[in-house]
């Protein structure tokens, strides 16, 4: 028994330890971490962080990377809700194939979209701007999003639904005040994962972004490589990134094991 | 069983439109390209399939093709069974519980470029907690800027601990959805702790299992960022992988007709790929 | 095949139990004979599932003891304790075929593959299965997969007792009958002792020669079939078994004398014990008659019920609802009519507990 606990305890520290390093970081100064190597810091200081919370360059990329994200989970969800209880409900021409192309968008190298996107988003005019990136990544948010809504969707009964329209309902009233609650676990899921999808990544992100709407991924690696290495400030930035993820985490919490397999073990 | 309605197409427009603005047009884009060679001023010329040949029949190609290979096979090897033998171990109630799924489930909501950068300050051979312990305390020569194995180690232990987690939570929760009466049979059967693996958690893990490798498989076989932000691709080229040297190919050169042919290929090798191993898992579902 | 003997067992799931509420199980001393067929019956949450655990060494209990053939096994794992179960739904190994999967036991203990041969084939016949032996299990229907689950908790020949928890649940209607004939079949030939869980009085009452009713963690009473219906020693059994069930109906008893409303009723026989407390009449909608106007106790019809082979007709009388079981001709809703108690099954109860003995009279 006590052999087999040891197993998940040394690979949540086998996790920690680079975060912990991040974190220790962060709080040293440059000459401190350029000097030597320290488990701890030994000279405790905020100027990272301070920099971060004064520098708007640094703070707008927070901002603009949770606009965007939360703008393309908004989207994502709302287009998905509809298209997933047509494919959960209904059968029509086409439904299957439209399915599978939907997922293959999951499987695309997001490497081969890099330059067409530049080109396609600058041609529309939505170059640098939130709604490109939030857009964007409805690429492979809205089909995962459909996919998980589909699973749970799919299991609640369709009784209910002939039942509300026998009992007079409209259907965006039975949608909103019927169906909705019965899968808001599922909402909750979809909404967890295409924020997850959209706050981690970075390559397309920032190949449609300049200024305007720089999220916070290419303002750090743009520090890294211009600014020779500020390391500390450099660990406050990264940081700081990981705050949101955990709070997510935490909200949604009683669902992640069952989110994960996405309604459909 | 479902009804027959044409009209839940409308439901799905939204989401057609949406995808096909992200995914068509950008496609067409590239077909275009791949087809035709550019000298710049909008002028363009067919090229037919010359830049496919040329691709494929390409030194670079290849080698960016093994590196990808190897690493996903690598990956593969490495996550699958850790996560589900991590799994196995973990608590099944308790308080424990919701301790361990929202602590391994951090590192998969960090952004790619931090985790980068994350373990690249882990790394530094000198001033790095895991770069003093090795060079310093073990001992061990170790530096990812010079030496390819070192780089190739580090790049493969990232992603391990980058995603292991995904398995950990896909396999816990296939396991977690066995009904104790299994458990309580087995045990009146006299089957031994391997005899349980396999003849019932095993197979009730089967759906859960697929959708973790083939998870996995998709995503490091695309895998871009964690590795650019760490290594650069280097030391030289040992670790540019595929998605590495495509985004070189178009963003940097802007060699549009050989991006566009490897983008294809690319993807194509993805889908077939995923494709197989789907049905791989799957084909013992159908033997009646 | 073993007698079981449970003595003082009670059992709590909390860490540290006070009153009887904080018991699931509050005193059980029971002894089941060898071979016998037994059916412990009673509503969802009485208990019976934490019995069987018990018995099966899924749970140990917080006291008390379990002894087959006076030997003590309370501590013993399931393993050791020769017992099989059949659980609510089927639990077969999948990936293997019906022949592994009866064998699986046998094997894990180290029997020879003649002596395995052997009993899969005897036991493969008995429940009809031999046919399916190469099939995967994971394609049977649901009552095959129900057989392997039973069939692989007969294969060892020296099973102590056979335990089924509510095994007919997922088994489709019309097939339920087919199933508790071979069970019963099965017991006949195996003669192991067998205890049957059910909450569903048709399916304890048609196999076991022995039930057990429980209600809130206690055994309420022990008997046949026969004895359960004609003698019930609890309101609960009287209400529990029967379709409809008995009619319990609030009396005063004044001078060993029962009054329903203003009306003496004449009971079966005199009282056991001088009674205070609840005093209630038990009588069987089956004993029940209905005349136009007779010297019984008025009531109003409130509906009838016609169920094919009889009518159940639902009358009301002094504020109390009374069902009667009638063959031929029936009143209409609405009807006043006088019901008469057939003397010799009236009962009374007190508190719940039977409390009239049978006496002279018809």
């Amino acid at each position: 028994m006590r052999v087999k606990s040891l197993v998940p305890a040394l690979y949540i520290l086998f996790l920690m330890l680079p975060i912990y390093w991040l974190v220790a970081m962060s709080f040293k100064t440059t000459n401190e971490i350029l000097a030597g190597f320290t488990l701890f810091p030994q000279t405790w200081t905020l100027a990272n962080y301070i920099e971060i919370f004064t520098d708007p360059t640094w703070y707008w990329g927070y901002i603009n990377s949770i606009f965007y994200v939360t703008l393309n989970t908004v989207i994502s969800v709302l287009v998905a809700l509809p298209a997933a209880y047509a494919f959960s409900r209904y059968s029509f021409i086409g439904d299957k194939h439209l399915f599978f192309w939907l997922l293959t968008n999951r499987m695309a190298p997001a490497a081969v979209f890099a330059l067409p996107f530049f080109q396609l988003y600058s041609a529309v005019g939505l170059f640098d701007t939130h709604l490109a990136v939030a857009l964007a990544h409805c690429l492979f948010n809205v089909p995962l999003a459909v996919w998980i809504l589909e699973g749970f969707m799919s299991g609640v009964p369709k009784e209910l639904d002939e039942t509300a329209y026998v009992d007079g309902y409209s259907f965006p009233r039975f949608f909103t005040t019927i169906f909705l609650p019965a899968i808001k676990s599922g909402v909750g899921v979809a909404a967890f994962f295409c924020f997850m999808f959209s706050w981690v990544e970075l390559l397309l992100a920032k190949t449609l972004t300049a200024v305007a709407a720089k999220p916070i991924a290419a303002v750090m690696t743009r520090t890294a490589s211009s600014a020779g290495y500020e390391l500390g400030l450099l660990a406050a930035a990264g940081t700081l990134t990981i705050i949101p993820g955990a709070i997510v985490i935490y909200f949604v919490r009683n669902y992640i094991a069952k989110g994960f397999a996405l309604g459909r073990v | 069983m479902k009804k027959q309605n044409q009209r839940a197409w409308l439901f799905v427009l939204p989401v057609l439109l949406l995808v096909a603005f992200n995914a068509l047009i950008p496609m067409m884009t590239v077909v275009n390209y791949s087809v035709q060679e550019t000298f710049g001023d909008n002028l363009f010329f067919w090229e037919g399939l010359g830049w496919f040949e040329q691709i494929l029949r390409s030194e670079r190609f290849h080698a960016a093709l093994g590196r990808q290979l190897f690493f996903t096979v690598m990956i593969l090897i490495i996550e699958v069974p850790l996560g589900v033998a991590i799994a196995l171990a973990m608590p099944r109630q308790g308080f424990w519980v919701p301790f361990c799924l929202i602590t391994m489930a951090l590192p998969m909501l960090i952004p790619w470029n931090v985790v980068g950068a994350m373990w690249n300050i882990f790394t530094l051979p000198d001033i790095g907690l895991l770069g003093y312990f090795m060079n310093h305390t073990l001992g061990i020569s170790y530096d990812m800027t010079q030496d390819p194995v070192a780089a190739w180690v580090t790049i493969i232990v990232m992603d391990v601990w980058h995603w292991t987690s995904l398995v950990v939570l896909l396999a816990y929760a296939g396991l977690v959805s066995i009904p104790n009466a299994y458990y309580q049979a087995a045990e009146i059967d006299g089957a031994s702790n391997w005899a349980v693996f396999r003849f019932i958690q095993l197979p009730k893990m089967k759906t859960v299992l697929t959708i973790a490798v083939l998870l996995r498989f998709m995503d490091s076989f695309n895998i871009y960022t964690e590795p650019f932000v760490l290594t650069g691709g280097g030391p030289g080229n040992s670790t540019t992988l595929l998605s590495i040297d495509l985004v070189k190919i178009a963003l940097g050169q802007f060699d549009l007709g050989p991006a566009a042919a490897m983008s294809l290929i690319y993807f194509a090798i993805t889908l077939l790929a995923s494709w197989l191993f789907y049905t791989l898992m799957t084909m013992n579902d159908n033997k009646a | 095949m073993a007698q079981i003997k449970l003595s003082n067992l009670r059992h709590s799931y909390r860490p540290d139990p006070r009153g009887d509420d904080d018991y699931a199980l509050k005193k059980i001393d029971l002894t089941w004979e060898d071979g016998g067929a037994y059916a412990l019956l009673g509503p969802s949450g009485c208990g019976k599932s934490t019995l069987l655990n018990i018995i099966s060494g899924l749970l140990v209990p917080s006291e008390g003891r379990i002894l087959f053939d006076d030997q003590d096994v309370t501590a013993l794992p399931p393993a050791r304790r020769n017992i099989a179960q059949v659980f609510q739904f089927p639990v077969i190994y999948d990936t293997m075929t019906v022949y592994d999967n009866l064998a699986f036991p046998l094997r894990n203990r180290g029997r020879d593959e003649d002596i395995v041969r052997q009993r899969v084939m005897a036991i493969a016949e008995m429940l009809e299965v031999s046919d399916m032996l190469n099939t995967r299990a994971a394609n049977l229907s649901p009552d095959n997969k129900q057989k392997i689950s039973m069939g692989r908790g007969l294969v060892r020949e020296d099973v102590n007792v056979v335990m089924f928890d509510e095994p007919l649940t997922v088994i489709d209607p019309h097939l339920k009958w087919k199933l508790r004939s071979k069970l019963k079949e099965l017991h006949q030939r195996v003669k192991a002792t067998m205890i049957y869980v059910t909450h569903d009085q048709t399916e304890a009452l048609t196999f076991a020669d022995q039930v057990v009713v429980m209600q809130d963690g206690e055994v309420v009473q022990i008997g046949t079939p026969v004895d359960l219906f004609e003698r019930p020693a609890h309101t609960f059994v009287g209400h529990f078994i029967g379709s409809p069930g008995m009619n319990v109906l609030p009396c005063d008893v004044r001078g060993g004398v029962a009054f329903f409303g203003d009306k003496e009723l004449d009971l079966e026989g005199p009282l056991a014990k001088a009674g205070e407390g609840r005093a209630e009449v038990g009588i069987r909608p089956e004993f029940v008659s209905i005349s136009g106007n007779g010297p019984g106790v008025p009531a109003t019809v409130r509906k009838v019920s016609d169920v094919g082979r009889h009518k159940v007709v639902e009358a009301i009388a002094f504020d109390q609802r009374v069902h009667a079981i009638l063959e031929g001709e029936a009143p209409n809703a609405g009807d006043a009519v006088t019901l008469e108690f057939k003397r010799s099954q009236t009962r009374l109860y007190m508190d719940g507990w039977l409390a009239s003995t049978p006496g002279g009279g018809a």
